[in-house]
């Protein structure tokens, strides 16, 4: 599996890791800047149509937190994700441990955000470690729900906008 | 967004095979058997290993329900199981897809934030959400 620019892939190696990579065509220092910055966060952190970022605080330092809040307003829904940062390794690597503010699941996350320049390019590689295999599958389960129900969301504004 | 049950034949099924996944010589013994059968000696053939560990590789796919063995006797050709390897890239396609929105946006900023590309943007532009 050969990684370019704008393909992502996503993997679940061993029992509880969710790995993805992905290629921007960007300085390292930019990237690592739109993955820290409220001011950039709030634009493109967002997840499925329909949903802004209420809340985006970074503390961005070991043993400083962040705390991001979305909320979609045509379902009056909200969900709120908290965190601590472990390790900062500016512009090469983050690791922190994160959890829903809602807890469905027990216990943290652990990410591993790093960033590889090349060529003007920067491999984001993304590590989240989960603290079982059923909460592992329980994440990307989410994803999937929410990912699938956005797709048939999409399916039906189109097909309804055009009968 | 909450945990389901699952079914325990499903799980290990599922878990077999992103372990078969995770192999890097795996994954290209995979990518062969996609464009046609193969025999033991063809699938090692590209690789510096020896027959028993190529064996081993097939073994775990074979555990896992991605490859199945062909009738003929001598040559025991392997193939390929497309609806099991299908059955565990829809797990992640859903994530996949949220985190694909994500990191679209993400490009879309970026390319606002390089001063050389604001020459090449054209007058449309994309609402950022």
């Amino acid at each position: 599996m050969t990684a370019h620019h704008g393909s992502l892939q996503v993997t679940a190696p061993g029992d509880r890791e969710i790995v993805m990579i992905r290629i921007f065509k960007a300085p390292r220092a930019l990237v690592f800047d739109a993955f820290t910055k409220p001011e950039l966060i709030v634009r493109w952190l967002l997840g499925p149509d329909g949903w802004v970022m209420t809340v985006c605080e970074v503390d961005l330092q070991p043993g400083g937190t962040f705390h991001y809040v979305w909320r979609n307003d045509s379902e009056d829904k909200e969900f709120g994700l908290t965190g601590e940062y472990r390790e900062i390794a500016a512009p090469a690597r983050i690791v922190h441990a994160e959890r829903f503010d809602q807890s469905w699941y027990p216990g943290d996350a652990i990410v591993t955000t790093t960033f590889a320049e090349s060529d003007g390019m920067t491999t984001v590689t993304l590590l989240s470690t989960f603290d079982s295999r059923e909460i592992r599958d329980g994440a990307l389960e989410s994803g999937m729900e929410t990912g699938v129900a956005a797709s048939f969301d999409r399916l039906e504004r189109t097909v309804l906008s055009s009968s | 967004m909450k945990l389901s049950g699952y079914v325990q034949n499903e799980e290990r099924g599922l878990d077999a095979t992103f372990m078969a996944l995770a192999d890097p010589t795996r994954r290209a013994i995979l990518a062969r058997l996609a464009r046609g059968e193969a025999s033991v000696n063809e699938l090692a053939e590209p690789f510096a290993l020896s027959q028993p560990a190529i064996s081993k590789h097939l073994k775990v796919l074979e555990h896992a329900g991605l490859i199945s063995r062909g009738r003929d006797a001598q040559r025991r050709p392997r193939r390929i199981e497309a609806p099991r390897l299908a059955e565990a890239t829809s797990w992640l396609e859903g994530y996949r897809h949220l985190w694909e929105g994500n990191f679209h946006r993400l490009d879309a900023l970026l390319d606002e934030l390089q001063p050389a590309s604001r020459a090449k943007r054209t007058k449309r532009r994309k609402e950022t959400k």
